[in-house]
């Protein structure tokens, strides 16, 4: 088993470092000269070629990662243009936002953990409820109803679930206040009534395909032999389908929520506008469109940190749920 | 002595989009305590569906189960599934054909066992419960019981995990096992050994015993009673030796010709029964095993048309159901035997 998590986790590290240098190396290949769109106006030639020194670009590629991440591991001085000493993590400074990009990552990044964290516990036990629901009622009314409400919410876009959501319970009757994000540490009641809109619109969406993935591999464990076995042992059926079926059926699951949430963290763009929260979605967005890189790269970045982790976490559930994996 | 076990003119039907199968049509056969029931025929013969249904495991909302099943003088048929829940595990227990797919593979096969025996003892301690479970894997002869409760199914050789489904199967000395092909999925050398082991446990505790298979040398090694099916029906059942020793049933002689002998020439063909098992949405009309038999051109049609009953056949207990008289039988099956020569 240990060996398993040290291998597991030095993979992850191989990984990320791997990003790191493509990334960088996308910066570069862009094919904007990363200057002129720091400096929208106003800009000399004098003035972009002291942006130029101060950024490094005349430095030789490998020096400049090599600077990007003593940043990230030590810290780094900046020049005073851009905020001088810049402690660790350093992820550079941004000219659009005349701030440390670190600020705003975070300022942004419990936003979007807010929004995706809560979201992702209730469409994961949305799903798999409904699923398991499915399965074991197959062929009745529940199951079509469970059905349906699954391809309703596998055919939907967010943003027009989020707009009759909005509708209904801000603007007509008013349950709720116009959705926005409070710190869960200042108002709780606050951080949760502000988003709690964006949670169900994105549970809804995505526990649909988790019902019909969980109910079709529920069916499937159903019929195997062990299932029979644990009928035969006299167990109930609670047991039967909550314990061993369950666990069996799981696996799946476990796969695809790792992938959606390790994406969803790296931003929810259309959940973010729709409900006019500011989280890592609106902020890469933003950033792309002001040509703003630091940024760009620090967003890019955070997303595959959070896919990253998210497929080592999926490793090591895996492992907890099957005992055969933990020999690998 | 009354049987442990009895079951009357049970029949089990699925309803298909194709039609009502009729899998099982009409069985009857009864167990005593401390003896065993062989029930032999081809896949499809219905003898796996036949156990399912003694221990009430058909869904049923797809199944149709009637006719009557008396466990320790209670009939089963009927009865609700929380009532059947107390009785499985408790008074009936079953073992399966291939122990890997049987296990669940995630749970350490001690906990597997231990939860057999506290579903049915709720008031046993967690001491208590893994005590009688290792008395018990000890008992199936696993060696280690202790440091082999902890491990997992893929951790067990296959004849390891046939011993923990039989110790789990038996953890709460049940009165009847139904053992369905429990050595198909074995080596030679380990079935006997499981073999052994079954009989053990079942002169030790009294077990009737219900053991499901399409081997006929496995009958005769430790079955007292046979029950041969054919398509859903049972064409001839009676005690082990008259009933390996003096076949009555063409199906039976089939059967019995197809088993390899080791003492024969080892290149001779194998003598396969022709043709295949009938669909049991539309079995042949008349004798279902008509289209395969060899004989059937002796009755005059009959065979074709019309059902043969399941009649008593020269001594106690043998009964048979086929059109051909007595004296046809001893014609035919002389002209079997020199034909294929008879693996006995």
């Amino acid at each position: 088993m240990l060996r398993f998590l040290v291998k597991r986790i030095l993979s992850a590290v191989l990984t990320l470092f791997a990003v790191t240098v493509l990334t960088f190396l996308m910066f570069f290949a862009l094919p904007r000269d990363p200057v002129t769109g720091m400096c929208p106006k106003n800009c000399n030639p004098e003035r972009l070629e002291r942006v130029r020194q101060e950024l490094g670009l005349r430095d030789p590629l490998v020096s400049q990662y090599a600077g990007y991440m003593k940043g990230i591991v030590t810290g780094r001085d900046l020049g005073s243009a851009q905020g001088g000493r810049c402690d660790a993590p350093c992820l550079g400074w941004s000219y659009v936002n005349n701030e440390a990009v670190t600020d705003t990552m975070a300022r942004v990044l419990p936003v979007t953990l807010s929004i995706v964290i809560p979201a992702a516990i209730l469409w994961l036990l949305l799903g798999v409820g409904l699923g398991m629901l499915s399965a074991l009622r197959r062929g009745t009314w529940l199951d079509r109803v469970a059905i349906g409400f699954s391809l309703a919410g596998a055919s939907m876009q967010l943003y027009f679930v989020g707009a009759v959501l909005l509708l209904v319970f801000v603007y007509t009757l008013r349950w709720l206040p116009v959705p926005g994000y409070t710190s869960l540490f200042d108002d709780p009641v606050r951080w949760a009534s502000g988003l709690v809109l964006a949670w169900v619109s994105l549970a809804f969406l995505f526990s649909a395909i988790y019902a019909r993935l969980f109910r079709a591999q529920m069916l499937e464990t159903l019929s195997e032999d062990f299932v029979r076995t644990a009928r035969a042992k006299g167990l109930t059926r609670t047991r039967v389908y909550g314990r061993h079926a369950l666990r069996a059926a799981i696996t799946p699951v476990v796969t695809v929520a790792g992938l959606d949430v390790g994406a969803a963290l790296g931003g929810t763009v259309i959940t973010e506008t729709t409900f006019g929260i500011r989280g890592l979605g609106r902020t890469a967005v933003d950033a792309v469109r002001a040509g703003d890189l630091p940024t760009i790269m620090a967003t890019v970045l955070i997303a595959a940190v959070f896919v990253v982790l998210a497929n080592v976490l999926v490793d090591l559930l895996y492992a907890a749920i099957d005992p055969r994996v933990r020999l690998g | 002595m009354d049987p442990y076990l009895r079951v009357d003119d049970l029949r089990v039907s699925f309803s298909t989009t194709d039609g009502v199968v009729r899998a099982v049509d009409g069985v009857s056969f009864s167990v005593e305590r401390g003896r065993t029931l062989g029930v032999v025929g081809e896949s499809g013969s219905g003898k796996s569906v036949t156990s399912l249904a003694v221990l009430g495991l058909h869904d049923p909302r797809r199944a149709t189960v009637t006719g009557e099943i008396t466990l320790g003088g209670r009939q089963l048929v009927g009865r609700t599934e929380a009532e059947l829940r107390r009785l499985r595990g408790q008074d009936m227990a079953m073992i399966f054909q291939d122990p890997l797919s049987a296990l669940h593979p995630y749970y350490p096969v001690g906990r597997q066992v231990a939860e057999a025996y506290r579903v049915h003892h709720p008031r046993a301690g967690r001491a208590e419960t893994r005590r009688r479970v290792v008395e018990m894997l000890d008992r199936v002869g696993i060696p280690q019981p202790e440091r082999r409760y902890d491990q997992y199914p893929h951790e067990f050789s296959g004849g390891m995990r046939q011993r923990a489904m039989i110790a789990m199967a038996l953890v709460n000395d049940p009165d009847l096992l139904i053992a369905d092909e429990p050595t198909t999925a074995l080596d030679v050398t380990v079935q006997a050994q499981i073999l052994d082991l079954l009989a053990d446990l079942q002169a030790e505790f009294g077990t009737a015993i219900v053991l499901i298979t399409h081997d006929l040398g496995v009958v005769s090694q430790v079955a007292d009673e046979v029950l041969v099916m054919y398509a859903g029906r049972a064409v001839e059942q009676g005690s082990v030796e008259r009933v390996l020793r003096r076949p009555q049933h063409p199906y039976t002689w089939g059967l019995l010709s197809s088993v390899p002998s080791l003492h024969g020439d080892a290149d001779a063909d194998l003598n396969p029964i022709p043709g295949n098992p009938p669909s049991l949405i539309d079995v042949p009309a008349g004798c279902a095993f008509h289209p395969r038999c060899r004989y059937v051109g002796h009755t005059g049609g009959r065979c074709r048309t019309e059902l043969p009953e399941l009649r008593p056949a020269g001594t106690a207990g043998h009964r048979l159901a086929c059109h051909l008289s007595g004296e046809e039988r001893s014609r035919c099956y002389a002209e079997d035997v020199a034909r294929v020569g008879v693996a006995q």
